[in-house]
């Protein structure tokens, strides 16, 4: 498919909405000028700045990525420019599409510019799709907003666009529902939707964060061809350094609302020259950077070969592990016309006291359900589990008292693991406060030495869960699970939802911690550079069912079953020289197996 | 380490981190613009706004700062306090005297004024100056003083309204918490007993209930002090009833918050360290829960008096020789057109009351959720934004 071909069906169309600028743009054109752009917030009856003093140009065909941490200002900059800040939002300054003031436009005209002009890529396709309404319906809607068209005429070019946007059978998914189509079946719907008008500027707003990683590479591979195809500049907004290193051709890295540093990948990535964006970059886990192949001798991984579920791995027989799941089988109970989903199938898993185990896989394998089960969250219908020698696989409620000393688990979302009525200090204590009935003084003593091991100051046991930030709801929630002291802890996602410099300090202290307590732990995580950074085993999941298991460094080096390949192929990796060979192999596997997602 | 306790939160943690540069780190950068917890509210952009609210507050201080903004409520508060005090302090209460000086309403007087109201409005609303006079707001046919009637019927209809207001609390609560927390069968047999009670239209039993309370010691041959005890505490009877009729309501929005309360990982996290079903309904769900049962309360609350009044007009509420603001309305139609006044006054507390408690109520909902946020308006807006540039040196920190 050429630029041509995709433009066609536009051609006998009546435009609605005026364009920006004269004429045709081409390859190299600056299209964007942003001088001296501000955001501020009207909080408590005066203004805080939310961004300052942004300068950047873009030009057309390329890719200008804004780094940054959350609350950085990143997402209201580029928002001001179509004016979608919320109502106490302003923006000051001025930024020049094609010579048009956008800073300050009116209602009617910014509607113009909307989708029209620039067109955006949300995060979360299934809330930025309106979940009543088809998926065809809703690029026709785009299309014949600004264009005087038929309906038939806008189904054709829909359909172009979702054949662009590589969508199995897309006269079939035309009439589907989001909630029909997979997570990134509906980013490439949004992508379809958002070049529908054939826009001169696409601002992607941390377009894969929220997808598995291996439907990111697909959705990058994607993303990839198409800024070949058409003209559009795009302003990629994300925190992930790898998939900066994959996409962009310059990088503005913005710190407290202010760009740091503003020059092309290969600068920024190289020679990085602010201390910001130094540590940034140091914060990120490099998947390969801490195991290498060469002191493989003897391969211990286990393989699954697709029939058989994968054994036990042979364990020290005098050790008690702290965690043994025999042909474990674990179900959700039908609910309505909804049949008994069996979210895990015969697994074998052994974690052996004071190691820790990695425990991969894409949403929705499973990985989540065994650490629950594990903490007897979820009960086991099948096969025997086992903590730290004790039977638990039919225990009823009143006899796990006395196990739930033995276990403790770290929540992903550190904002909802904590209750927000109580103050964290008291959070902290409950373990105490039940088990070990410690009141007063005994209790506070304990409580103070917990916030002194996860390094926050003592003053903060008063406070509540909304006053901290992302990072120290973390450790409150760490220091809860290790009140008791342990023998297994399970740690589900516990820094998926932190910014990459606050992930690597959570994950250095965990490491501390578990050097000191040496507790046993299960660590589920889908990143696999962090889970290499840990654990000195890693299992892999798919559907349910464990496809390897073994040492970190095979199974990041030299994997074997096809899924654990395609997995680590798919990690984008900071660094855009490397990238780009990754990226070979991974178009190649991704080419090889022919899979839309 | 060791930290000491009057440590400064914004330092805590700044030793701690040897492998990044202090500038990078959003928990600890020093405390120039934070004031709480190693600037962990520290951010911008989206969310920004809610972040720097919260600063250093609990959730209670949350709630009420919200409240205190909503000038509605606050109306509602002062309105609700004066009333129940007027009527309080003048009629008296638990058998105390008040300072009105015809203290029983149900005798009669002589005429004065034609019976029309005495009290006469000040200067500068074009009256002959304020005076109270002796019947303020006029007397009936027979002469009895309207104003201790209309003080003694607020006095009655506040008291409904708090009785079933902690009836429907009470019920609502516990049913709504059991069944939402428990589900399958406990939930089964819980809401279809309340969709039973939801089936019950509410006039008709209030009215026949009123009745049987007429009718049923009479049946029953119950000696004069019960029966006695009966007649004079029927508001207080009716306010039982009516708060029995009441409940599912409050029962069914509890029970939706639990259910989806008790899937949340706070709950989970309780579970694993050891809590017990009645420890994590208590402490860790119920308080959660609590914007929601106070808000439907005093909705419920400000219902009460205009059913207890709508009641009561139709001769089934509160029976002589109790009165109630309904039950004065209800005396007085034939009147309406020669003693407007004996309908004016006790319809004018029935507003004032149903008004103020729904004010309340309204104020406490927009406090109890979080997502409200108050947008000012553009002009004050304007002015702030004018202030700041007008002044570039503080600009940047100008915000604070």
């Amino acid at each position: 498919m050429t630029p041509k071909s995709v433009e066609t069906s536009l051609e006998g169309a009546v435009r609605l909405s005026r364009r920006i600028g004269d004429g045709e743009i081409k390859r190299g054109d600056t299209i964007l000028e942003v001088r001296d752009l501000g955001v501020k917030f009207w909080v408590n009856g005066d203004w805080f700045d939310a961004a300052d003093h942004v300068d950047y140009d873009l030009k057309a065909g390329e890719v200008l990525a804004i780094v940054g941490e959350s609350g950085s200002g990143k997402t209201q900059s580029s928002m001001s420019l179509i004016g979608l800040l919320p109502s106490n939002g302003r923006a000051t300054g001025s930024a020049k599409l094609k010579g048009v003031e956008l800073i300050g436009l009116s209602g009617s005209q910014l509607r113009e510019v909307r989708g029209n002009e620039i067109a955006v890529i949300f995060q979360e396709p299934m809330t930025a799709l309106n979940p009543v309404y088809t998926v065809g319906f809703q690029i026709v809607e785009t299309l014949r907003t600004h264009f005087v068209m038929a309906p038939s005429q806008a189904k054709a070019r829909a359909l172009e666009l979702m054949r662009l946007v590589e969508i199995p059978d897309p006269e079939g998914s035309f009439d589907k529902y989001p909630h029909q189509l997979s997570g990134g079946q509906r980013q490439r719907i949004m992508i379809a939707q958002s070049l529908a008008c054939d826009p001169k500027l696409l601002i992607a707003d941390e377009p894969t964060t929220a997808l598995d990683v291996t439907v990111q590479a697909e959705i990058l591979k994607l993303m990839r061809e198409l800024r070949e195809r058409v003209d559009a500049a795009i302003i990629l907004i994300t925190h992930d350094m790898g998939v900066v290193a994959d996409m962009a051709d310059r990088i503005v890295v913005m710190k407290d609302g202010r760009v740091v540093e503003h020059g092309t990948a290969d600068q920024i990535f190289n020679s990085p020259q602010h201390p910001y964006t130094q540590s940034l970059l140091a914060a990120v886990p490099h998947l390969g950077s801490q195991t290498d192949e060469s002191h493989i001798t003897v391969r211990e991984s286990l393989v699954s070969d697709g029939e058989h579920p994968l054994p036990m791995i042979a364990g020290n027989p005098d050790v008690t592990p702290a965690l043994l799941m025999e042909n474990v089988c674990i179900d959700y109970p039908k609910q309505g016309r909804r049949p008994v989903f069996r979210a895990a199938h015969n697994v074998n898993l052994r974690v052996d006291p004071g190691e820790v185990v990695g425990l991969v896989g894409e949403s929705g394998s499973g990985k989540t359900t065994i650490g629950r089960a594990a903490v007897a969250l979820l009960p086991v219908a099948d096969g025997t589990l086992h903590i730290a020698g004790r039977d638990i696989t039919h225990a009823k409620n009143a006899d796990l008292y006395p196990f739930r000393r033995d276990v403790g688990i770290v929540f992903q979302d550190p904002g909802s693991s904590l209750n927000p009525r109580l103050p964290v200090g008291e959070s902290i204590g409950e373990p105490l406060y039940l088990h070990e009935k410690l009141r007063g003084p005994d209790l506070s003593k304990r409580v103070e030495a917990l916030l002194d091991s996860v390094e926050l100051p003592r003053a903060m046991r008063n406070r509540y869960p909304h006053e901290l930030s992302g990072g120290q709801r973390q450790r409150i929630g760490i220091a809860r699970s290790l009140a008791l002291e342990p023998k297994l802890l399970i740690a589900d996602e516990p820094t998926s939802a932190l910014d990459v410099s606050v992930q690597a300090r959570v994950l250095k202290l965990f490491a501390d911690l578990q050097e000191r307590y040496g507790f046993a732990c299960l660590f589920i995580s889908h990143d696999l550079a962090v889970v290499e950074m840990l654990s000195s085993r890693i299992a892999v999941m798919k559907d349910g069912r464990l496809v390897e298991f073994g040492p970190t460094a095979e199974i990041v080096n030299s994997p074997q079953h096809a899924y654990t390949q395609r997995l680590l192929a798919a990690v984008p990796v900071p660094d855009p020289a490397e990238q780009k060979k990754r990226r070979e192999v991974r178009d190649a596997i991704l080419e090889a197996e022919n899979i839309v997602s | 380490m060791s930290f000491d306790n009057n440590l400064r939160p914004g330092q805590g943690s700044s030793d701690s981190f040897d492998d990044l540069p202090v500038t990078s780190d959003p928990e600890v950068l020093p405390g120039a613009q934070s004031t709480i917890g190693g600037g962990g509210a520290q951010g911008r952009g989206e969310g920004v706004g809610e972040l720097k609210e919260v600063e250093g507050l609990s959730q209670s201080q949350l709630v009420w700062r919200r409240f205190i903004r909503h000038k509605g409520a606050i109306f509602g508060i002062v309105m609700l306090a004066l009333i129940a005090a007027l009527s309080l302090s003048a009629m008296g209460v638990f058998g105390m005297p008040g300072w009105w000086k015809y203290q029983n309403y149900a005798s009669s007087h002589d005429i004065v004024n034609g019976a029309a109201p005495t009290m006469t409005l000040p200067k500068w609303l074009g009256g002959p100056g304020f005076a109270i006079g002796d019947h303020p707001f006029g007397q009936d046919n027979i002469g009895r003083d309207n104003f201790a009637l209309v003080m003694k019927g607020a006095q009655t209809s506040l008291l409904v309204m708090v009785v079933l207001g902690l009836i429907t609390l009470i019920l609502g609560t516990t049913v709504g918490a059991f069944a939402g927390y428990y589900r399958g069968k406990v939930d089964t047999v819980l809401m279809r007993t309340t969709d039973l009670v939801i089936t019950l239209p509410v006039l008709v039993l209030g009215a026949v209930l009123g009745k049987l309370l007429a009718t049923l010691p009479v049946k029953l041959d119950a000696s004069q002090e019960v029966k006695e005890a009966i007649v004079a505490n029927t508001p207080l009877l009716l306010a039982v009833v009516l708060g029995f009729i009441l409940w599912p309501g409050l029962a069914r929005l509890v029970r939706s918050e639990f259910l989806t309360l008790r899937e949340r990982e706070f709950v989970d996290s309780a579970r694993v360290a050891g809590a017990t079903d009645w420890r994590i309904i208590t402490k860790h769900v119920l308080p959660n829960a609590v914007g929601v049962i106070i808000v439907n309360t005093t909705l419920v609350m400000s219902q009460a008096v205009v059913l207890e009044a709508a009641l009561s007009f139709l001769g089934f509420g509160v029976v002589d020789p109790n009165v109630s603001l309904g039950k004065l309305i209800s005396d007085y139609q034939g009147a309406f057109a020669t003693r407007p006044w004996l309908f004016w006054w006790p319809g004018l507390f029935i507003i004032l009351i149903a008004l103020s408690v729904n004010f309340i109520g309204d104020g406490l909902r927009d406090a109890f959720d979080p997502r409200t946020k108050r947008i000012p308006s553009k002009r004050e807006m304007d002015k702030a934004l004018a202030r700041i540039t007008a002044t570039p040196a503080t600009e940047s920190e100008g915000a604070r």
